[in-house]
């Protein structure tokens, strides 16, 4: 309990203390520490602004698919247009392809009765003169019935 | 104290408040054992009353010694952390060190508000050293003295291990707080200004009553001194009180468990209780320390021109 010359050996570790302290330790700590926060803030800022970003690209990205759905929706409409289009066009060219066919036929058809009016009527006298040939049983002098038989072709 | 004497407890009690004293014993003294000093010696106290008799020119060795010590512990563990400080996440004692760092750090720049690059290092070392000081009377108060004798040889020694139940280690803060105060006070305000805020404050009366201030000067130095000498006294005597005041009751618990099963026991408790409490005491001591100390810097910067 007595006061001495430890007192002076206190104050000066004390001062001793404080000196390298104030020196090797408070400034280095605290340039850390400082420097940390500013990280961090600028990592919190940092992911702010990303979060902004992300907000942003996400409507964006909406935007965008919602115009291509769009943009699909009017493709397949138009192709579906086109189709219809196609089919009709199709449609009317067999349509047409078949009427000529039967046109077609149709003459043939008509070319060959015709024809084989023709035939028959070239063939009909001959066939009469020997058909009456045979009923009168006797030679019918072609020239004497020649009118007659040609009214008789015409008929036909 | 485990001694073939036997010791009452006024003497066990006597012995645990004795610091280890290296000192001068005047020439012509007469020692414990009945010898004379022949010429002035520089030497070891052996009781109380050699040490008492050795005056201001002795030295408390178990009070400097564990002081240093508990201080380097702290220089060395900060200093180590600050040198290895990164910048990314910190782990165990940079995180640590840090936390009190920042602790330290707010509370001054709450109580302080001026550009000085020593105060808040002061601050930090003042709480890290005067906490690690305290932290020694949570040992138990045997367990160092009781080695101490066995490492010596020596069953009688003196050592005394909590700095700050001493009142030399306290005082020797406070005065250098006390020096700095003045010596910044001068600084930031000049000679000049440091008188007049000794003398021209709390009373001045105006320029047109002038002959008042003969009057009132006195008054004002008498009141200032008073208050400025009081601070590191208060300071100083406020940390030795409470740690010596605990220190004594450790060492009366520590009389229970000569006493018998029962009240060694009983001890036993007392003891773990009262060390507990005494936790939020030695914090609650350093931090009062280190905030008593930034506020008395701040009062240093602080000029009266201001207000």
């Amino acid at each position: 309990m007595n006061i001495n010359l430890t007192i002076i050996g206190q104050s000066l570790t004390f001062i001793v203390f404080i000196l390298f302290c104030m020196k090797y330790v408070w400034p280095a700590l605290i340039s850390v520490m400082e420097e940390r926060e500013k990280k961090i803030a600028d990592g919190l800022e940092k992911a702010d602004m990303a979060e902004k970003d992300r907000e942003l690209a996400k409507k964006e990205a909406a935007k965008q698919i919602k115009e291509a759905k769009e943009k699909a929706a009017e493709i397949i409409e138009q192709a579906n247009k086109r189709a219809t289009q196609i089919v009709e066009e199709a449609k009317e060219t067999a349509v047409t392809e078949a009427d000529r066919i039967k046109a077609a036929a149709q003459a043939e058809v008509e070319r060959q009765v015709s024809h084989a009016r023709e035939e028959l009527r070239s063939k009909v006298a001959v066939l009469a003169l020997s058909g009456a040939e045979k009923v009168l049983g006797e030679s019918i002098d072609a020239s004497s019935h020649n009118a007659m038989l040609d009214k008789l072709a015409a008929e036909l | 104290m485990a001694s073939s004497e036997a010791l009452t407890s006024t003497d066990y009690i006597q012995h645990h408040l004795q610091n280890m004293t290296y000192g001068k014993l005047p020439a012509g003294y007469i020692r414990y054992d009945g010898s004379v000093v022949e010429q002035d010696t520089w030497t070891m106290a052996h009781t109380s009353q050699e040490a008492k008799d050795m005056g201001f020119m002795a030295v408390h060795v178990d009070t400097i010694g564990w002081s240093i010590f508990v201080g380097l512990i702290f220089a060395f563990l900060f200093q180590r952390v600050a040198k290895k400080a990164h910048t990314g996440v910190p782990r165990g004692v940079q995180s640590f060190v840090e936390l009190i760092t920042s602790f330290v750090q707010n509370t001054v720049s709450e109580l302080f508000h001026f550009n000085s690059r020593i105060v808040a290092p002061m601050a930090l070392t003042v709480f890290c050293w005067v906490f690690l000081m305290n932290l020694m009377d949570l040992v138990p108060v045997d367990w160092l003295p009781q080695a101490a004798a066995i490492v010596s040889g020596d069953p009688h020694i003196y050592f005394k291990v909590v700095p700050t139940t001493d009142p030399n280690a306290t005082m020797g803060m406070a005065f250098t707080v006390f020096a700095m105060m003045i010596f910044f006070s001068c600084r930031e305000k000049g000679v000049i200004g440091f008188i007049k805020e000794l003398t021209c404050h709390p009373f001045f009366a105006p320029k047109s009553k002038w002959y008042l201030n003969i009057v009132l000067i006195p008054i004002n130095a008498v009141l200032e001194t008073i208050a400025l000498v009081a601070k590191p006294i208060s300071l100083g005597l406020r940390l030795f009180g409470n740690m010596y005041a605990g220190e004594v009751i450790f060492i009366l618990i520590a009389i229970l468990f000569s006493v018998g099963l029962i009240f060694g026991l009983l001890g036993g408790v007392l003891q773990w209780a009262w060390a507990v409490f005494h936790i939020l005491v030695i914090t609650l001591q350093a931090f009062i320390f280190m905030v008593l100390t930034t506020v008395y810097m701040a009062m240093a910067f602080d000029s009266l021109d201001e207000h």
